[in-house]
């Protein structure tokens, strides 16, 4: 069954950071941070939204390449913190 | 009349004066005094005299900002040599052709980088000396560990500290180049103690300041950052890379590291305002905000000093060619219906200003043309690039040599510019200076590119936007992402585009080049 979290998180980026883009090329271990997608403002919009969807709160030195450089990761780190997030 | 003091010679006496002082810090992590400083940076200049580097030569820093890289430039300095800092975080090949293209004798590298710089400059068939410094370890104790290494290999005598001719360079920093190939912007010692000593007499810094070092050491805000405070005893507060593009984080770090002086260019600064929380943290200590780089967009600055009342605040302009050469003091509180941008203001007291047409004649206050500089800050000319130098200058009567900012200003009666434009096709994002033509460059690299041009637009939350507009003879064009990523592996983030759109082909004029007036419409 595809990860609704998941999914979620994947629909505000496409929509947000890569319109008109075919949906599979986003796939879960595209980098998002290193591969140029997200730049420091559009990190700041996903953490903004995340915190605001899942009721989470992020800190700040958890904001980095390492927790957000793909959708695992992200999906890992939101459930870290809310592990009813869907 | 010049000046024969050397850039290091003003933080060696610091360093005579209060060796106790505190002198770098590496938040959360270490930090170190004068007098330890100055002890490292000699340890480390005996080392590179011992591997034959001497004065006229070029050492590179291919270092994330730390203690190190600190100690790095002032030993290349007192050995007489060059510091040209490289961008450790851009692509190996980038830092390779810089290393590569000025003849580094010997870099210092962070050694977990080191094996692809090394793979890249091999390709270019250059072979520097590597010395290699764990980055891991902080409060200068990586390069110290590297020393000692060295030194179990062969000793290094003790040499002394060079007396560098007033003309003598003192450090390259590599700009983005037209061409697609960065270009060095060759600055003397007499270049940089006039600016520095601009500093000393305009912004009246003391030992009891705490600077922030936001910049990366290849930009020229870096100058101030490093040079002012050390030659005034002041602490120099290093801001890593990711904490300094993090507004929650870094609100917090400005506030626990009791910075009095900033300087940064205004993109991050509008970032503090908007998202960084700044209410719930105390800036008492905070004195003075400098910001350079670009246009800071009137309604950040606004939101930003209601914010941070106290300071004083400064908008310096100039290009990396003369460093700062216009400064202008804003006028508190910035009034609610100002929306223009504030102006660039008067040149700096070590320079000279006029503003030209396009054949060189003076124009008069209130019409606008293009801005030069002449005076003791002004570089020595683009390394190796004797043509590109040339036409950076005009000499006038007097036999002053003028340089060509590609700016264009207009003048009040009283000698105050405001910035209009640029002449080119070079634009600022986040402060740095791109080249439309290197991403354009960069973009060509990629096999499925057939036509590429870059165009810059004005917006609103970002400052500027910049679209590329391409065109591919196979069918099957590189999805977004797959280009996003090609352009993250051969351009530094800050020049990839935020928009990407393809064309059957791009429009072109008459004389069959591309017609950036007609892609600017189709927007």
């Amino acid at each position: 069954m595809p990860d609704q979290l998941m999914q979620k998180i994947k629909n505000f980026i496409m929509e947000e950071f890569l319109p008109g883009e075919d949906a599979d090329e986003l796939t879960e271990t595209t980098p998002l941070i290193s591969g140029g997608i997200l730049d420091s403002i559009a990190t700041l919009k996903l953490v903004m939204f995340v915190e605001e969807q899942y009721g989470v709160n992020f800190e700040p030195h958890e904001v980095d390449k390492e927790n957000l450089d793909n959708l695992v990761s992200i999906v890992r780190l939101i459930r870290a913190k809310n592990p009813s997030a869907a | 009349m010049g000046t024969h003091v050397c850039l290091h010679e003003l933080f060696m006496a610091s360093a005579r004066r209060s060796p106790q002082a505190v002198a770098v810090v590496e938040p959360g992590q270490g930090s170190i005094s004068y007098g330890q400083l100055d002890a490292l940076s000699d340890r480390l200049r005996d080392r590179l005299a011992e591997l034959g580097v001497g004065r006229g030569d070029c050492v590179g820093l291919f270092l994330r900002k730390s203690i190190d890289s600190v100690a790095t430039l002032l030993a290349a300095l007192k050995v007489g040599a060059t510091y040209v800092p490289i961008d450790a975080g851009a692509p190996a090949a980038r830092g390779a052709y810089i290393l590569h293209n000025c003849s580094v004798k010997v870099a210092v590298v962070e050694a977990a980088l080191a094996d692809k710089l090394g793979a890249a400059l091999a390709d270019l068939g250059a072979a520097p000396t590597l010395l290699t410094v764990d980055a891991s370890l902080a409060g200068g104790a990586g390069l110290l560990a590297a020393l000692a290494e060295a030194d179990q290999r062969a000793s290094a005598p003790v040499v002394d500290s060079a007396a560098s001719d007033a003309g003598d360079l003192a450090y390259i920093l590599y700009t983005s180049g037209s061409t697609g190939q960065p270009k060095g912007v060759m600055l003397s010692h007499e270049n940089a103690v006039s600016f520095v000593d601009w500093c000393s007499e305009t912004f009246a810094p003391t030992s009891a300041d705490r600077f922030s070092s936001h910049a990366p050491f290849h930009f020229d805000l870096s100058i101030l950052d490093i040079h002012v405070c050390l030659k005034h005893g002041a602490t120099l507060v290093l801001i890593d890379e990711d904490i300094g593009k993090d507004a929650p984080r870094l609100a917090q770090l400005i506030a626990d590291e009791r910075i009095s002086i900033w300087y940064s260019a205004p993109s991050i600064l509008a970032l503090l305002a908007q998202f960084g929380g700044l209410a719930k943290h105390d800036y008492g200590a905070l004195r003075q905000v400098l910001f350079a780089g670009e246009v800071f967009a009137v309604k950040h600055l606004r939101a930003l000093c209601e914010l941070w009342p106290t300071p004083r605040y400064f908008n310096l302009y100039g290009p990396t060619e003369t460093n700062v050469c216009t400064w202008h003091e804003i006028p508190l509180p910035v009034p609610p219906e100002r929306n223009t941008p504030y102006p660039i203001g008067q040149v700096c007291s070590h320079l000279r200003a006029r503003v030209v047409d396009e054949s060189g004649a003076a124009v008069a206050a209130g019409g606008e043309g293009e801005l030069c500089i002449a005076g003791a800050g002004v570089m020595r000319g683009y390394w190796a690039l004797p043509e590109q130098t040339a036409k950076g200058f005009f000499s006038d009567a007097d036999g002053s040599a003028w340089y060509r900012t590609g700016d264009i200003v207009s003048a009040t009666d009283d000698a105050c510019y405001t910035y209009r434009g640029r002449r080119d096709r070079m634009v600022k994002r986040r402060g740095y200076r791109v080249e439309l033509g290197e991403i354009e460059a960069g973009l060509y690299r990629h096999a499925k590119v057939k036509e590429a041009a870059v165009l810059a637009f004005a917006d609103e939350q970002a400052g500027l936007s910049i679209t590329a507009f391409l065109s591919s003879d196979d069918a099957k064009r590189p999805s977004l992402i797959e280009i996003k990523r090609f352009c993250a592996e051969n351009l530094p983030l800050y020049m990839i585009p935020d928009k990407f759109s393809w064309l059957d082909s791009l429009p072109k004029t008459s004389t069959d080049k591309i017609d950036y007036q007609r892609l600017k419409e189709l927007r």
